[in-house]
């Protein structure tokens, strides 16, 4: 008899089964892929408001007089330049400049900082950020994943939602920083201006015990019941973040592509005077630059490019695969990202992606796909 | 969920309603449910020669591609245009909208495809309740 690893549950787990949410295996983790429906879940975070269990990512946090100069060294982008309540996209590289994880870090201050990693990477960026820095003086690591029920609020109508279940207010949170208010009667909850869907949002990080967790959940479906909120769900997670071009790991970054190639390299601070993966990425950049490029698809002919799929030259040669790739329930075209050598990356390019045995042919175009609408004053 | 009862079925979640030498195909509530929202389906062409348990077209959600098999073999009459432009219409009524059309080579091969109780019977243990 075969023997069946348990998957790993967040605190919601039940609650997403009371919503009869089609539950699927996420790196381990049991968790609701949809609920009353995918597409129905991707528009109402583009045009009203969703939430979402995130729960299952991970917090690393590193505290003590040396935990700045520790994120330093372990994560590409300059966190010196962080305020107090303010927070940067980044990641931690191995060596030679391919991905470890992608995160994003948040300032609690000078001595205290909040390091926000995906869920398929816990246990391997904890290693990592143990291994890197622990030998650094004045700093202390620690694993907070379990102790946060993490949700995500998106969309035009996610601030007017949350802003009913908070005193604080919540149009000083600038994007990309953060606070610390009370939520749902709760004291002391972090509030950030962070999101992985292209839309305006917050992700609230509330204790993990169930009954909190339950309640917030249901607070936030009724506060944003006027507006339609929706409870959404993986699959939506990832449409959205496809449309806004977001990078997941182990699809458009890995430990076999680099930062350069990415497209990433503007959060990558060479000027920093040392960081894992620095030398490598200089040295690619004094090579003539990354020989392969991170490219937009949209199929021009009828057929859905999915992750894996070959893309082709016109002539049938092959220059690369599919990254993600799916139908865009808002812009309702076919879109995919790939890997494909420079001279092939060029915007309107014709390119060909093998669907089941056919050439299907796609159009090179500017990244993201989905840009959210700018609000007018 | 419903299953009609003059319909005849396959493991594979397609029904198929026969009438004379011929026969419309579709899949199931259950299928239309377990894949979710349709976005894309490749249909076969008039003219095509299909072989009992062959596939011949898929249906696509968001997230996956199912391919669909034949429940019997014949040749393709007609196929539902209106599914180009409109796959949704399978998740809205799965039960009448067909795919395909088709005359039967051979309709005693009806005989050998599940009733509306055995397929019935057969997702229970599938699904487990």
């Amino acid at each position: 008899m075969a023997e069946v690893m348990e998957l790993r549950k967040t605190a919601l787990n039940g609650t997403h089964r009371t919503h009869k949410a089609k539950m699927v295996d996420f790196g381990g983790w049991d968790m609701p892929v949809e609920y009353s429906g995918l597409i129905a879940e991707h528009m109402a975070v583009r045009t009203g408001v969703g939430v979402f269990d995130v729960s299952h990512m991970g917090d690393i946090q590193l505290r003590g007089p040396g935990s700045l100069a520790a994120v330093q060294q372990l994560c590409m982008n300059d966190a010196s330049k962080l305020a107090a309540g303010q927070a940067h996209y980044s990641a931690m590289l191995y060596p030679n400049g391919t991905f470890v994880d992608d995160v994003v870090v948040h300032c609690l201050s000078a001595n205290d900082y909040l390091i926000v990693i995906n869920a398929g990477t816990r246990e391997k960026d904890v290693q990592w950020v143990r291994k890197q820095i622990g030998h650094m003086p004045g700093v202390h690591v620690n694993d907070f994943s379990d102790y946060y029920t993490q949700l995500a609020i998106q969309g035009p109508k996610a601030a007017e939602t949350l802003q009913k279940l908070t005193s604080t207010d919540l149009s000083t949170i600038k994007n990309y920083w953060f606070t610390w208010g009370q939520v749902c009667g709760l004291y002391n909850v972090m509030i950030a201006r962070t999101g992985y869907t292209g839309e305006d949002g917050f992700e609230i990080y509330v204790p993990s015990d169930e009954p909190t967790s339950s309640r917030v959940w249901g607070e936030v479906l009724e506060a944003g019941k006027e507006f339609g909120i929706l409870p959404c769900g993986l699959g939506a997670r990832n449409t959205l973040r496809l449309e806004a071009a977001m990078a997941l790991y182990g699809h458009e970054i890995s430990d076999t592509i680099n930062v350069l190639e990415a497209g990433l390299g503007r959060y990558a601070k060479l000027d920093k005077p040392s960081f894992v993966g620095r030398d490598a990425l200089l040295e690619i950049q004094a090579a003539g630059g990354p020989k392969r490029k991170l490219i937009g698809l949209e199929m021009i002919e009828r057929g859905i490019a999915r992750d894996g799929y070959p893309v082709m030259a016109l002539d049938g040669t092959q220059i690369g695969e599919v990254t993600s790739g799916s139908p865009a329930p808002f812009l309702k075209k076919n879109i995919a990202m790939a890997y494909v050598p420079v001279q092939y990356a060029g915007i309107d390019e014709v390119v060909a992606v093998e669907i089941r045995g056919q050439m299907v042919k796609a159009r090179v175009t500017a990244l993201p796909f989905y840009k959210k609408p700018k609000k007018t004053a | 969920m419903s299953y009609p009862a003059g319909y005849r079925y396959t493991k594979e979640h397609e029904w198929i309603d026969v009438s004379g030498g011929s026969g419309a195909v579709g899949i199931t509530d259950y299928a239309q449910n377990s894949l979710g929202d349709i976005v894309f389906v490749e249909l076969p062409k008039v003219g095509d020669v299909l072989e009992a348990g062959k596939t011949f077209g898929s249906v696509e959600s968001v997230k996956a591609v199912s391919d669909l098999f034949s429940p019997v073999s014949g040749t393709v009459t007609s196929v539902n245009e209106e599914l180009v432009n409109a796959p949704e219409k399978i998740n809205s009524d799965a039960n009448t909208t067909w795919i395909l059309k088709l005359t039967l080579t051979d309709a005693s091969q009806v005989n050998g495809l599940l009733t509306a109780a055995d397929y019935e019977a057969f997702i229970s243990e599938e699904t487990g309740h």
